[in-house]
């Protein structure tokens, strides 16, 4: 059957017919009124409210409150009131750090964009890097130092420290902190260690020990190379979510998909075998996808290795493992990716996502096989963001349990949570002497530490980092410090009694820096220019080139031998594996009090505000789980491993490899805050703490059913949209190149005249828009579903956070969705057949907001003219008409409504929210768009505001507007450019020449683009919003 | 004949006391009529000189000097009499020069006004000149400055004597009119007295039945008002006022017009807007490229303030709040609900509407009061009516083209949009 014919499910609820899922499946809100968490309102309550409030209203009437306009004493030249101020600075938390500009209004930063002048993250944002500014303004930082567990002031830690430091004696002192970066930063730390002969250790959340040692045995380089996806033709992942979890994934994403985005002139893209036991972002994109068990990883690799070195290969160095083990692996596939790379020697990369030394250099000994080096991995450019050492980080564990330790610093590190030695640490810290944290928080390390000297939020600190060689970029205070925190690098110059404070230091860092350039530009000049771009590329040009370099054969002997043994050593297959991983939303867990983050729903399972077990269907099945869409419950599963057992709720996750289950870090929390405390599962205890590096993959895990009920919030299967081929369209590579049209699908009407085209047959009169017409446009075959978009919307309109309770009852207000829709191949009354192909789906991406259509259906229902039709062709939302009816949500075809059920702010209930709750969130809200309140609807407004800032700059400056003028948060944080906005009057704008518009009849776009579409397009209400199908690339022999 | 006499009088009484309201009306128009319009006077300069020496002139120079008055510097009345022009000018464009040269004029007035150093001007010789002309305009109005001066402080009290002579003529009017009423009652009874007692002399021979169903039907005070017609009309304007007035209560919820709060530091716009004619944009920084206007920072005020009127209890607010580092408090007069988006640069920079339109006469108010309704029906109204200010804005070319082919009337706001709610609900 052709491509266009899949049958897509929501779920497995939708694929069982679930009879909850089909009572919940035709209503838009679950329950009706009076709504369950609201109070007992009886008639009476009602007449007496009634009175008091006309009471009130006439009261209050008498006399207006008096408000007061309080101008500055001195008003600072560049900060004028309601005008946005943006400053370049880099978002930098763990080993992370980001380009980005911040906007400030009145002194205060309330969003961060990506900085487009830097080459590291070519100006994309994460949504770590979107949410963390509501952690500068969380009322959980630290306002003050502590010494001994009290609050105490600077001057008095700092002598307490530089005493203690000085009683050293034989012992050792360390600093643990995450990957540096920063130049500067490492010079303070040197200068100190200079001092006081200190230990520097650094690790990583996610370790990538295994990969940084395979490159310094091959290269001579401790470091994580530049990885090209834009040049490569056929990439090999195996277990690695380079789209998703991984270190810079915005880049990875903007290059990857500049290879799949086709059109009538490109009709090539790259393709992507993943070989991964759970469904990561990168398994979801790619067009093969093999569930195997991670364990199994290394024979795949090895295995390839053979099957390249005999096709293309010049030694002899085959890996003869074990027959046996051939039979876990599927060779057909593999020869298939096999030959995919040898068809593009040169143009390929392929990748590990091993923790383990050995595997990683079998991947090495591939990828030079292949010639990627030089090609589409280039040496020369490695990036700094990953260093950590998990050796040393096991010595430093020794040294503690020997006792010779006599002081340890954390350097905004808290490896007691997050550290797969975690227990060791916590046990060992009980004997030394001085333990300092600079954590912002009292967290679970800090809080063993007799000295906590909070640094201050990276949006209050100079700083700059070196993310790439020769890239840098750069740091600058956009507030004023808001509690008494201290950088930690002035904390640092203190306690060596340094005159020098951070900030002439680091400027006299790039002062000697400027030499290298020979330039006779003043310095001040220099540094401005610096600030002002926030990055700059300063290439050392004493630095030798690195590459190629064909030297690793002298190890080759030795790897092979590792490997082998480590393929035999692979055992036990009755248990189950665990796979442990970082997630999209809130990662490893440092911004766990970020409720933005929380309610993230996952990309793949729509779970938020929790972490669960993800498990085969089939494996499912085995353990009886039972799982209940209706009332969103599941089981709690008991996970045994190393004698404890543990409870934890279980998800159904069609994908998951069989014998593998899927289990996210980054929860469980016990100290960050009352938002992310005790939310989710801690699942670093159940790293192996034996192990020599970090290894996400354990094995001999059993499972039990206990049975038990738990509620797990998921938007998954919310807002169903039935008719499913009108919704997602998708074909194949080789259909495409054959037609342009294929995967199309045609609605025609019958009419007394014949069947006709839904345009042609209407009952409106179209519209005319004189001035400006917006669009919008969305790739899917450009969309990974990494959701920054959808935390770049909440930041950007004041969406609140309603917690997990609410999104239990379906009421959460994300204006912006992404729906991943599954497919499988077999037939919609073929049980057995979608049952099979359900083990491994295809997964779609579609985001889905208002599509402000042209013949709105929500605007002819509603009773009081609350949402009506803008002459430029949006939909407009009217809040403060609003009364409530909610028709226009049932009116509405693509379920975008959403309705303000309680009121969010300032309300104790809802203290999750806390960017509307207390004072210091609230800085965080956007001035410019209204906090809505209870009672009313809501919906994506295609961020008015920006259009109407964008106009107003255009006739401030009496020109037409230009595109690009207006651009919303979700097009700006969108890392591959999947989504463009803008003006089709306008013939110069880049949607119009991406539609290829050929005519405007009445507002009804005639567009030349074959892969354009509009969601259900059969009831003609003639959205502007187009989705551009598809196309995957998969290899038919 | 008699008879008609008395039935002609009763029904000019009649008349007259139905058409009373018209005739009240007639007579209050009539009075407003009678206040006019005060005269120009054209003056010999060129107009176009004098105007761009003005704005200049307000643009640079009136936060030290005025034409009539010492502020920071000199008043600057007839100071072409009193230096050549070479001198001022090389005085406006470095003044320490001047100084420095030991000209004796300069030194003594670099004393005599508290060693305040003038503000280098890099003018063109051209723009001086017009400058020099506005200020020899301003000179040659000498008489009327000091009747300004007069009209500044008596302004209210003669704006307050029209009035009440308005209203007392209105009020002699009205007592005019009524004693006309009552006497042209009190003449009816009479005439219908005489009428009967001369009839029932004639024994009734003298009127028929008509005359005197006339004459009898005298007006019975009791009777008219328990009839029905009046109490139903009676209880139908009762109830209608006070709907109508319970209605428009509802409709002031949360209007402030005419709101005037006492503010922390008894500001004058009278005196810096209105005598001193300082531009609105000199404090309000915001105004042409902002959502918000502004309320000047007292650094502004303390630009002037530093030197003038330093003594005076007010200006020592000022002072006290600049040296404690503690802002001013005012009071907001102007108070725009949370949902409603305003932007004054839209308005003003590129909509070219002046402050006035909405805030009303600024320069005549000593303490600020809202001029305007500030409702949703006011801002629509005016969309309603105002023309673009699309001139020499390419913006609006396509917009204005596109209107010319379908309309005759002018490009309005409303025809591009501007009723349409997220223009100022988002």
């Amino acid at each position: 059957m052709s491509e266009g014919k899949k049958t897509y499910w929501k779920g497995i609820e939708q694929l069982k017919n679930d009879p909850t899922f089909i009572k919940n499946s035709q209503n838009e809100f679950p329950e009706f009124l009076p709504i369950q968490g609201s109070s007992d309102n009886s008639r009476r309550d009602f007449l007496k409210m009634m009175g008091f409030g006309l009471a009130a209203v006439s009261a209050a009437a008498c006399e207006a409150p008096v408000k007061y306009a309080i101008p500055y004493v001195d008003k600072p030249v560049d900060v004028d009131a309601s005008l946005p101020n943006y400053y370049a600075s880099t978002f930098s938390m763990g080993s992370d750090c980001c380009s980005v500009l911040v906007k400030t209004r009145e002194g205060r930063p309330i969003k961060l964009d990506g900085n487009k002048y830097s080459k590291v993250s070519l100006g994309s944002t994460s949504s770590q890097v979107e949410s963390s500014v509501l952690t500068l303004y969380d009322k959980q930082r630290l306002k003050y130092p502590i010494l001994n567990n009290k609050e105490s002031n600077w001057r008095a830690v700092d002598n307490f420290v530089k005493d203690e430091l000085t009683k050293k004696g034989s012992k050792k002192i360390y600093v643990v902190s995450h990957s540096i970066n920063s130049p500067s930063t490492l010079d303070v730390i040197d200068r100190f260690s200079k001092k006081f002969d200190i230990i520097h250790v650094e690790y990583d959340t996610s370790s990538y020990s295994g990969m940084l040692d395979a490159n310094e045995d091959s290269f001579g380089i401790r470091k994580i190379p530049y990885y090209d996806f834009s040049k490569a033709k056929t990439v090999v992942s195996f277990g690695y979510d380079f789209l998703g979890s991984s270190f810079n994934h915005t880049l990875f994403n903007k290059q990857f998909t500049s290879q799949r985005v086709v059109s009538r002139d490109k009709r090539e893209m790259s393709r992507l075998y993943t070989f991964e036991s759970n469904l990561s972002l990168t398994g979801a994109n790619s067009d093969h996808r093999i569930p195997i068990k991670t364990s199994h990883s290394k024979i795949y690799i090895a295995e390839l290795w053979n099957i390249l070195n005999s096709k293309i290969g010049t030694s002899r160095d085959y890996i003869n493992y074990n027959k046996s083990r051939k039979d876990f692996i599927n060779l057909e596939i593999l020869n298939k990716a096999a030959d995919d790379l040898i068809k593009n020697i040169g143009s390929s990369i392929v990748i590990s996502g091993s923790n383990d030394k050995n595997v990683q250099s079998i991947v090495i000994m591939i990828n030079e096989l292949l010639r990627n080096y030089g090609n589409t991995i280039d040496l020369n450019k490695c990036y700094n963001t990953r260093k950590g050492d998990d050796s040393k980080m096991v010595e430093f564990i020794s040294d503690l349990e020997k006792k010779s330790v006599h002081g340890v610093i954390f350097l905004n590190s808290n490896p007691v949570y997050d550290h797969y030695l975690s227990s060791k640490i916590r046990d060992a810290l009980d004997d030394v002497p001085l333990k300092i944290s600079t954590s912002d928080r009292i967290d679970e390390t800090s809080v063993l530490c007799n000295v906590i000297a909070p640094d201050s939020h990276f949006l209050e600190s100079w700083n700059d980092y070196e993310p790439m060689d020769n890239h840098y970029s750069f740091s600058q205070p956009t507030i004023r410090r808001i509690f008494d925190t201290r950088q930690s690098q002035d904390t640092f110059l203190k306690w060596i009694d340094s005159k020098e404070n951070y900030f002439s230091l680091l400027k006299n860092n790039w002062r000697k820096k400027q030499k290298l350039l020979k330039s006779n530009e003043p310095f001040q000049i220099f540094w401005d220019s610096l600030l002002h771009d926030g990055v700059a590329e300063i290439v050392d040009k004493n630095l030798k080139n690195r590459n190629p370099l064909p030297n690793s054969y002298k190890n080759r002997i030795s790897e092979v031998n590792n490997i082998l043994t480590l393929i035999d050593r692979e055992s036990n297959l009755e248990n189950f594996e665990l796979n442990l991983y970082h997630n999209m939303t809130v990662s490893d867990g440092i911004q766990s009090n970020n409720p933005w983050l929380q309610e993230m729903p996952d990309p793949i399972s729509k779970v938020c505000w929790d972490n669960y077990i993800s498990i085969n269907p089939k494996d499912a099945s085995k353990l009886n789980v039972k799982t209940d869409v209706g009332t969103m419950t599941t089981n709690l599963l008991s996970l045994q491993h190393n004698n404890e057992s543990y409870e934890i709720p279980v998800i159904v996750q069609p994908g998951q490899a069989e014998g593998t289950i899927g289990l996210a870090l980054g929860y469980g929390r016990k100290l960050v805050g009352p938002v992310g405390d005790g939310v989710g599962f801690d699942a670093n205890q159940l790293l192996d703490s034996e192990s020599s590096f970090q290894n996400f993959t354990v094995g001999n895990i059993k499972l039990e059913n206990t049975l038990k009920d738990y509620r797990i919030a998921q938007t998954q299967t919310h807002d169903t949209i039935m008719g499913r081929e009108s919704v997602i369209q998708e074909t194949s590579l080789d259909e495409y190149k054959k037609d342009a049209y294929a995967g199309k699908y045609q609605f025609k009407v019958a009419t007394s005249e014949g069947y006709k085209k839904p345009e042609e047959v209407t009952l409106w009169n179209g519209h005319e828009y004189k001035n400006h017409h917006w669009v919008m446009s969305i790739d899917l075959n450009a969309c990974t579903g990494c959701g920054s978009c959808v935390i770049a919307c909440q930041v950007e309109n004041n969406i609140p956070v309603v917690g997990k309770e609410e999104v239990l009852n379906r009421r959460e207000m994300s204006w912006l969705r992404i729906d991943r829709y599954y497919s499988s191949d077999g037939d919609v009354d073929d049980l057995q057949a979608l049952e099979i192909a359900a083990e491994n789906p295809d997964v779609t991406f579609q985001p889905m907001m208002c599509q402000h259509c042209n013949n709105a259906p929500c605007e002819t229902v509603c009773p009081v003219a609350a949402t009506t039709h803008s002459s430029e062709g949006l939909n407009q939302m009217t809040y403060n008409r609003c009364i409530g009816t909610r028709y226009c949500a049932n009116n509405c075809p693509y379920k975008v409504r959403r309705f303000n059920w309680f009121k969010y702010h300032d309300n104790e209930q809802f203290d999750k929210n806390i960017a509307m709750n207390n004072d210091l969130g609230k800085m965080v809200l956007n001035p410019d768009v209204t906090v809505r309140s209870r009672g009313v609807m809501e919906k994506c407004s295609f961020c008015v505001q920006k259009i109407q800032q964008g106009k107003l700059l255009a006739k401030t400056e009496k020109r037409r507007l230009k595109d690009g003028d207006v651009k919303t948060a979700c097009q700006t944080a969108c890392s591959t450019d999947a989504i463009i906005f803008g003006d089709v009057n306008d013939n110069n704008s880049r949607v119009r020449k991406h539609l290829q518009v050929e005519k405007i009849d009445k507002a009804t776009l005639k567009l030349k683009e074959e892969r354009a579409y509009a969601v259900l397009d059969e009831i003609r209400v003639s959205p502007n919003v187009w989705y551009l199908r598809k196309i995957r690339n998969k290899k038919i022999a | 004949m008699l008879t008609r006499l008395t039935k002609n009088l009763t029904y000019i009484s009649r008349i007259f006391s139905q058409n009373f309201g018209i005739i009240l009306l007639s007579l209050l128009l009539s009075n407003m009529y009678q206040l006019s319009a005060q005269n120009e006077q054209d003056e010999a300069f060129d107009q176009n000189i004098v105007s761009s020496g003005e704005s200049l002139f307000k643009g640079n120079c009136t936060v030290c000097h005025a034409i009539n008055e010492v502020v920071i510097g000199p008043a600057l009345r007839d100071v072409h009499e009193r230096q050549s022009e070479e001198w001022i000018y090389a005085f406006i464009k470095n003044s320490q020069k001047v100084i420095k040269s030991g000209d004796e004029y300069a030194v003594d007035l670099y004393n005599q006004y508290n060693q305040t150093l003038m503000t280098s001007f890099d003018f063109s010789d051209e723009e001086l000149n017009s400058i020099l002309t506005y200020i020899k305009s301003e000179s040659a109005k000498e008489v009327q400055v000091a009747v300004v001066d007069n009209i500044v402080e008596g302004g209210e009290v003669s704006s307050s004597i029209s009035s009440d002579n308005f209203y007392l003529s209105l009020g002699l009017n009205i007592f005019l009119l009524l004693l006309l009423i009552f006497i042209l009652f009190r003449f009816t009874n009479l005439s219908k007295k005489y009428v009967i007692l001369k009839d029932n002399q004639n024994k009734g021979k003298l009127l028929d039945d008509d005359d005197k169903e006339i004459v009898d039907s005298g007006f019975k005070i009791n009777e008219f008002i328990k009839s029905n017609k009046v109490v139903g009309i009676a209880s139908f304007v009762f109830i209608a006022v006070f709907v109508k007035s319970c209605i428009d209560g509802l409709y002031t919820i949360g209007i402030q017009q005419n709101y005037q709060p006492t503010q922390p530091i008894a500001f004058s716009h009278k005196i810096h807007a209105g005598q001193y004619e300082i531009d609105c944009n000199y404090c309000h920084t915001g105004v042409n490229i902002s959502k918000s206007a502004n309320i000047p920072a007292v650094n502004i005020c303390m630009n002037c303030h530093g030197v003038i009127n330093t003594d005076k209890p007010e200006i020592q607010k000022i002072l006290t709040a600049y040296e404690e580092n503690r802002p001013i408090e005012w009071v907001r007069v102007h108070n725009l609900p949370d949902l409603a988006y305003f932007n004054h640069s839209q308005h003003v920079a590129v909509g070219g509407i002046e402050c006035n339109t909405c805030h009303g006469p600024i320069e005549e108010m000593d303490v600020v009061y809202q001029y305007s309704e500030l409702t949703m029906g006011w801002c629509i109204n005016c969309h309603r009516e105002s023309e673009i200010n699309s001139k020499g804005n390419d913006y609006y070319d396509k917009l204005v083209e596109l209107h010319k082919s379908s309309s005759k009337e002018p490009l309005k706001v409303e025809d591009i949009g501007g009723l349409e709610c997220s223009k100022c609900h988002y």
